[in-house]
């Protein structure tokens, strides 16, 4: 691949290319997935190929339709990105055609239809998940129990095939999500206590990822381990990651100290679902976030916002991806109102004055 | 005349239709077409009511003073609307039932003040009705299409209710295309109409296209022969 070198002055060449950049994020990703996969054996690694695959395939073509060179933008990852992140938003034994469709319209209508890698306002694997949970409820709820590989209940590579590729029913696995188990319990007038007094969900168990749950909502500490590292590696800015949380955290305190049979407490939030997979790789997408510092704390916090508002007295028992797509729509209009200060002038763009003396 | 008249078919039915090239009448468009019965439906009364505007503006064009041509177009093309309603809720009750709510709103299809101000207050009454039958039929053929491609999409099914619409005897156009669907609901939600929409349109510029470049070749082949020579 050739590099681009920039022909005007002020612009600097960056250490990150997009190539780069994705395989830092894929790499922050691997100990989650690693786990999930584990977690949840053959058929959720089944699944997981296939969508990312998938994706893949959708990039080639449509960069094939529109004339683009495909090698290169196949080579910058971010279409396998896209894959990734929608195979760990999916119920890891759902069947192949979840995946296939999921990555047909991450790609071709959550990505290439607005011109391509850098183009998309919204999030194109969570507008995948949001349109697969609108028009497939049933598959997209159906949650297996984890049967880690080589343990006893853990299907085999060939009862996994049926289970992915054949359609044979996991009727006897399904099981709920943890925030999804506390909704349907409250919605049956029943408290929180009473609810998680069959210890089938332990606090630990939601952190470790010992759960059911899609693959990157199992393990909230591996997927913070990895968002951590991205921070470090300077990929992402702590903006958006601590405003989420902390909204989220702080919204789950108040209403958990006013009523705690009714609300769950901030450890169950942050470590249930998928906010931590939100906070770190999801809501800090470079193109569907606000640029500037002050933008993405008001992207963070409303999306932390949305998605306990969502949680708590939504329809469905999981908010991110909404509240992700929701911000994505105010994503222009944030950064239309907070623009960066242009150098050597105020906020509202007038010259600053020079010092004494210095004229 | 008679090529003018196969121009107006072609400008009607494909190179100037109402939907996939003027992109106007969307919203009638979107709303109706979550099954083919109801786009099929709605395009019949919509062209109804082209051809009897075209025709009543055609003949008043030259009483018609142009200061006030707009209002009075409006309120024609309403008198029509409504007698359409009236006469489909006395005559075809049952089409009327399933279809009600969209009839009237036929008067706020653009297409039909649009092709009163554009073509029928410019021409003849013959043209003018024979432009209203062909871009009604444009009309209801965009409507068919997007009808169509949403509800296999979203059903599996193809003509789902058109014994309703068109009497016992077409009850063999129901079909089901794909057994034990599980049915993509996007796609006969509101947003699968944009979303088929668009790629329709995509569709229809891209065998445009095709269709452009294919005369351009065989020139390209005969002008070295034209120089030999």
């Amino acid at each position: 691949m050739s590099k681009v070198y920039l022909p005007v002055a002020p612009l600097t060449g960056a250490d990150h290319p997009v190539q780069a950049i994705m395989a830092q994020v894929v790499l922050a990703l691997v100990p989650a997935t690693a786990f999930g996969l584990f977690l949840f054996g053959w058929p959720a690694l089944y699944l997981f190929l296939t969508t990312v695959l998938s994706a893949v395939l959708f990039e080639a073509v449509c960069l094939k339709l529109a004339g683009k060179p495909a090698s290169l933008f196949l080579l910058d990852g971010s279409a396998l990105l896209t894959g990734w992140l929608l195979a760990l938003s999916l119920p890891p034994w759902a069947p192949w055609w979840i995946g296939v469709t999921g990555a047909g319209l991450a790609i071709i209508v959550g990505k290439q239809i607005y011109g391509g890698i850098g183009q998309n306002l919204f999030n194109p694997a969570m507008l995948a998940r949001v349109a697969l949970l609108v028009s497939f409820p049933l598959e997209m709820t159906t949650w297996a129990q984890p049967a880690p590989l080589f343990s006893g209940q853990a299907p085999g590579l060939l009862q996994a095939l049926g289970i992915t590729f054949g359609g044979a029913g996991i009727d006897g696995f399904a099981s709920a999500t943890v925030i999804g188990h506390a909704k349907t319990e409250l919605s049956q007038g029943k408290t929180l206590v009473e609810a998680f007094a069959n210890g089938q969900f332990g606090l630990a168990g939601a952190w470790l990822g010992w759960i059911p749950g899609s693959l990157g909502e199992t393990s909230a500490l591996l997927v913070a381990v990895g968002g951590v590292w991205l921070l470090r590696k300077r990929i992402i800015t702590w903006h958006i990651p601590v405003s989420l949380l902390a909204t989220v955290a702080a919204l789950a305190t108040v209403f958990h100290l006013i009523d705690g049979d009714r609300y769950l407490g901030p450890l169950w939030h942050l470590g249930a679902g998928g906010v931590m997979l939100a906070a770190f790789f999801i809501a800090t997408d470079y193109v569907t976030s606000p640029g500037s510092p002050k933008g993405q704390l008001i992207f963070g916090a409303g999306c932390g916002l949305l998605i306990f508002v969502i949680r708590t007295w939504g329809g469905f028992p999981e908010g991110v991806g909404f509240a992700v797509l929701l911000m994505n729509a105010l994503t222009p209009v944030i950064d239309y109102y907070v623009r960066p200060r242009i150098y050597g002038r105020d906020y509202k763009g007038k010259p600053l004055k020079l010092p004494e003396g210095k004229e | 005349m008679s090529e003018s008249l196969s121009r107006i078919a072609k400008e009607g039915l494909w190179s100037n239709n109402i939907v996939f090239s003027q992109s106007i009448a969307l919203c009638p468009l979107l709303a109706v077409t979550g099954t083919t019965t109801n786009g099929l439906g709605m395009g019949l009364a919509t062209t109804a009511v082209l051809m009897v505007c075209n025709l009543l503006i055609s003949y008043g064009r030259l009483l018609i003073p142009s200061e006030i041509r707009i209002p009075v177009f409006v309120a024609l093309i309403a008198m029509v609307v409504t007698l359409v309603d009236m006469l489909m809720n006395a005559w075809l009750h049952e089409l009327h039932k399933v279809l009600g709510l969209f009839i009237p709103l036929i008067v706020t299809n653009c297409a039909i003040l649009g092709r009163a101000e554009a073509y029928a207050s410019r021409k003849p009454p013959v043209y003018a009705l024979f432009d209203g039958l062909m871009m009604g039929l444009g009309f209801t053929l965009a409507l068919v299409v997007l009808g169509a491609a949403r509800e296999v999409s979203g059903s599996g099914t193809l003509f789902a209710n058109a014994s309703l619409l068109l009497g016992q005897g077409f009850a063999w156009l129901e079909t089901t295309l794909i057994p034990e669907y599980r049915g993509f609901l996007l796609m006969a939600l509101p947003p699968g109409g944009f979303l088929m929409l668009g790629f329709i349109l995509a569709g229809k510029r891209l065998l445009d296209k095709r269709l452009a470049r294919r005369p351009l070749r065989n020139a390209a082949i005969e002008q070295p022969l034209a120089e030999n020579v």
